[in-house]
């Protein structure tokens, strides 16, 4: 698993990554009411605002960690928001995205270095 | 930036888990461990403790209440002359251009009068009284020994009734001096949560017992300002600053309620008060705009800002919304706003805009819950 400074968890899946929110940043945010995903099959560049998330405090934007295709969202979290805050590491992934060359991974913090960032 | 004050329960927040934000030049709680979401339906279905310390209490006295009531109404539209001893009114401070230059707590003890105002606009508000009062032979005092603590929700009644059963026999509105904890306190059965509940204001250097001792009942959690904003919000009740301020008039805010017929045009004591003109025509002529509850149809919250349209695409912006977010209660997002008064009726479809889309959005009653004041 690796780490972006945006709070995202990257987990590589086949040829797939899979994206989602710490739980450090889940709980930063507080009780999440909406989740907006992207659509499937668009091609999105590195930093572009992909997801919108919504808590009771705050809009906030997932960026995209890296240049691809969203080639799978987690379309279920639209209703059930909540999820969220309850499995941010597990069930609640936002989507999936097929990149080019898995390798510009390892720009990105592993656990050890998260844990030291978040303090 | 002057340094944030602390209210005498800061030390207790902390202790509680409180995340501390600043809040109109204090350090406030705006959470506690439960989070937001679980306090404010905590707060609706048992009872919740808020500390709103922050808050101006003020005391005007006088020759006599009368003459303190009348100089009041010289800066306030309501009928303080006619407020009861030991009930409480809302009411305002008017600019001369019919604007709102803040809102207030109004309670007859017997006296004196007793004022509660925001914590943003105190200074203000002392100028304000100092100006206008003064000349008539009302000296404004702030308070500042003094914590203010609300207890609201369905347990409310029997949370505080445990510390003193005297509050059982106060109805929405009244006031009375109850002994909590060994000290005198000022309580009104009122709040701003929708909720039935109290607000007691208590000597300082007691409010941390008696805290502790309303916190150590199983019905009762600390609340914070998060909760305390969404709870106000779906009980349809204005934030000074947000959704009423000096460029808002009383009938724009749709608060005409709490103008009474005797401050009207053809009452007894008609006008009087900064900008009376201008919002008593109003009440004739209507305002252009109106304060409207707004129910987005989709799931995505309309925040401050956004603004309203009347077609899905194209023309010019027709409202904003002043406050909202999601509902805990309603479990779904809530808002409300200004929009032109032809766009003002409970129904009408509208449009707000949300990073750059324009999702569907209808205009509705509030509350958006109902009250369950103990009338």
């Amino acid at each position: 698993m690796k780490f972006t400074e945006e709070h995202e968890w990257l987990r590589v899946e086949g040829d797939l990554v899979v994206v989602g929110i710490t739980t450090h940043a889940a709980e930063q945010l507080g009780d999440v009411v909406f989740v907006e995903l992207p659509e499937e099959g668009s091609t999105v560049s590195k930093d572009d605002e992909v997801v919108v998330i919504e808590s009771v405090k705050a809009a906030s934007d997932i960026l995209a960690p890296l240049d691809g295709e969203i080639v799978e969202v987690n379309s279920p979290l639209a209703d059930e928001p909540s999820k969220v805050n309850d499995d941010p590491e597990g069930e609640a992934w936002f989507f999936k995205m097929k990149i080019e060359d898995l390798s510009a991974l390892d720009d990105y913090m592993d656990e050890a270095a998260y844990k030291k960032f978040i303090g | 930036m002057d340094e944030l004050k602390r209210t005498p329960l800061h030390d207790l927040h902390v202790e509680l888990g409180a995340k501390m934000v600043p809040f109109a030049g204090y350090e406030m709680p705006v959470q506690y461990k439960l989070g937001v979401l679980k306090e404010h339906l905590h707060t609706r279905e048992k009872a919740g403790l808020f500390d709103v310390s922050h808050m101006g209490q003020v005391i005007l006295s006088g020759e006599s209440v009368e003459q303190i009531a009348q100089a009041l109404e010289s800066l306030v539209p309501v009928n303080i002359a006619g407020l009861a001893e030991n009930r409480q009114r809302y009411g305002f401070f008017t600019n001369d251009a019919g604007g709102i230059e803040d809102d207030l707590m109004i309670a007859n003890r017997g006296d004196h009068l007793f004022v509660v105002v925001n914590a943003a606009c105190k200074t203000q508000d002392m100028a304000l009284m100092r100006a206008g009062l003064e000349p008539k032979g009302v000296t404004p005092r702030l308070l500042g020994d003094r914590a203010l603590l609300a207890l609201q929700g369905p347990a409310a009644e029997d949370a505080l009734a445990a510390l003193n059963p005297a509050v059982r026999e106060m109805r929405f509105m009244d006031v009375a001096t109850v002994e909590l904890c060994g000290a005198e306190c000022w309580i009104s059965r009122s709040g701003y949560t929708g909720e039935d509940g109290f607000e007691i204001s208590v000597p300082e250097d007691k409010a941390v017992e008696l805290a502790r001792v309303l916190l150590a009942q199983e019905a009762v959690e600390p609340i914070g300002l998060g909760a305390r904003d969404s709870l106000r919000l779906e009980a349809g009740l204005c934030l000074y600053g947000h959704d009423i301020d000096a460029t808002t008039t009383p009938v724009e805010a749709a608060l005409t309620w709490a103008i009474q017929k005797i401050r009207r045009t053809g009452g007894a004591r008609e006008g009087g008060f900064p900008g009376a003109a201008k919002i008593l025509a109003e009440f004739d002529t209507g305002a252009s705009r109106a304060r409207v509850g707004l129910r987005p149809e989709g799931r995505a919250p309309m925040r401050e800002g956004v603004e309203i349209f009347a077609q899905e695409e194209g023309g010019a912006p027709i409202g904003r919304v002043t406050s909202g977010g999601f509902g805990p209660t309603t479990g779904t997002p809530i808002a409300m706003g200004y929009v032109d008064i032809d766009h003002a009726a409970p129904g009408t479809k509208l449009f707000g805009e949300v990073r750059g889309k324009r999702l569907a959005v209808e205009v509705a009653e509030m509350p958006f819950v109902t009250q369950t004041y103990k009338r």
